[in-house]
């Protein structure tokens, strides 16, 4: 069940951008030297087409394919898949590092919902996390549309999500001093756009929650609704203002955080087979 | 006539009309206006909840903006044997079509349609939890 520590510090402190994938068809394990060549010459295509990715780019962009064996919830997930684009500036030296210029990977963690009926030729990898300019993405992404016939959305996380992330991610035990939980609301209807930030000492929210949590191990959505009432009406004691009429944002803790627009970053190696079931559950209510 | 919350204020009872409908609004956005609904429930008479009650939830067409449970608005429509109705104010089409839909409902609680009172709304649920 542990993955590889190098492998996971490429993923863990980065902001990813979410999409949901739907399963790719006659994807070949065997064939990822041959599609990272592919993948590499459509985008130097692209480059001589005159779409410039970056300004002053003199780079030549290097695609790397790699799987991720041990990044899946059960043995019915597929093993992550992870690509990468690297440049090696044509001006410096032969020997000089390539630097990865962005980074994207497919994953299935407990996505057994999608991948029991799956036919034969198809593979899936509902969840997809990019990091880098939009600009590659967007190559990297129409790629795979047009050779695996799949199609990429992005993932949007609803304020009732983000709610369930949030108190998943405060119950977590963690080993050292853990950072403030935070929530960000956005107050509508207004002329001036107005961004509530509640941040709660941590030891405080954990307490809250263990005492909202009936069985360790399972979150129900009363338990989630109780602990953010919870929340919402200390905020309304203080201030008087009902957070329950704004929209919740974005959600910070130690273990994760998480934005509305899909934008998940996460920070603690050990709960990142968690994070990732919870974003594949998505992912696939997404697709289906 | 519009209210944020019940009960009305007692000064105007005497100048009021009989009231045939009442609608709850919820904003599926604001888990605030679900709250505010539920002590407002509690200021209607029981005799309201024979078919002259309903629950209207709103701005369902943003998915992704969702703060409240779809299930626990469907349970609180079953715990007040009242029909729940969605809809998405921001598009005209439905907008217009909802409106037409309550002022039937209206219609039909103030007894302007022979043959067809509130009561018809109640058995009308039961049917269906009956599948």
């Amino acid at each position: 069940e542990s993955v590889d520590p190098q492998q996971t510090a490429l993923l863990l402190r980065k902001a990813w951008t979410l999409y949901s994938v739907t399963p790719l068809y006659r994807f070949r394990r065997a064939r990822l030297r041959e599609y990272a060549r592919l993948l590499g010459a459509c985008i130097a295509a692209e480059k001589q087409k005159g779409l410039a990715v970056e300004v002053g780019a003199e780079q030549d962009i290097k695609v790397a394919l790699s799987s991720l064996a041990d990044l899946r919830g059960s043995e019915l997930d597929q093993a992550a898949l992870l690509v990468q684009l690297s440049s090696r500036s044509q001006a410096s030296s032969r020997n000089s590092e390539d630097k990865l210029v962005w980074s994207g990977w497919f994953c299935s963690v407990f996505g057994d919902d999608l991948s029991e009926n799956m036919p034969e030729d198809f593979t899936s990898l509902p969840l997809f996390l990019s990091h880098g300019a939009e600009s590659y993405t967007a190559l990297v992404g129409s790629w795979f549309q047009k050779t695996f016939d799949c199609c990429f959305r992005r993932l949007a996380i609803s304020p009732q999500n983000l709610s369930w992330m949030v108190a998943m991610w405060v119950g977590c035990e963690l080993d050292r001093a853990a950072s403030a939980v935070e929530l960000v609301f956005s107050v509508p209807r207004l002329s001036h756009p107005l961004d509530i930030s509640y941040a709660i000492h941590p030891e405080d929210a954990k307490a809250l929650w263990d005492t909202v949590q009936k069985t360790p191990g399972e979150v129900t959505q009363e338990e989630v609704d109780v602990f953010m009432d919870c929340l919402y009406a200390h905020f309304h004691r203080h201030f008087k203002i009902h957070l329950s009429a704004a929209k919740l944002v974005k959600v910070s803790t130690a273990v994760a955080s998480a934005h509305c627009d899909g934008i998940v970053k996460i920070l603690h190696s050990q709960y990142l087979p968690g994070v990732l079931m919870l974003l594949t559950e998505l992912a696939i209510s997404q697709i289906q | 006539h519009l209210a944020t919350s019940l009960p009305l204020p007692s000064e105007r009872d005497h100048l009021r009309p009989r009231i045939d409908l009442v609608v709850f609004m919820i904003d599926i956005k604001s888990k605030y206006s679900l709250k505010n609904v539920k002590t407002s429930l509690a200021h209607v008479d029981a005799s309201f909840f024979l078919g002259k009650v309903c629950f209207l939830v709103t701005g369902v067409g943003r998915v992704n903006a969702c703060s409240i449970e779809t299930n626990a608005i469907c349970k609180l429509g079953k715990a007040y044997c009242s029909p729940v109705l969605f809809c998405e104010l921001e598009l005209e089409g439905i907008r217009v079509a909802t409106a037409q839909r309550l002022l039937r409902m209206l219609q039909i609680c103030a007894g302007h349609i022979p043959g067809v009172s509130a009561l018809s709304f109640v058995s009308l649920m039961r049917n269906s939890d009956d599948d």
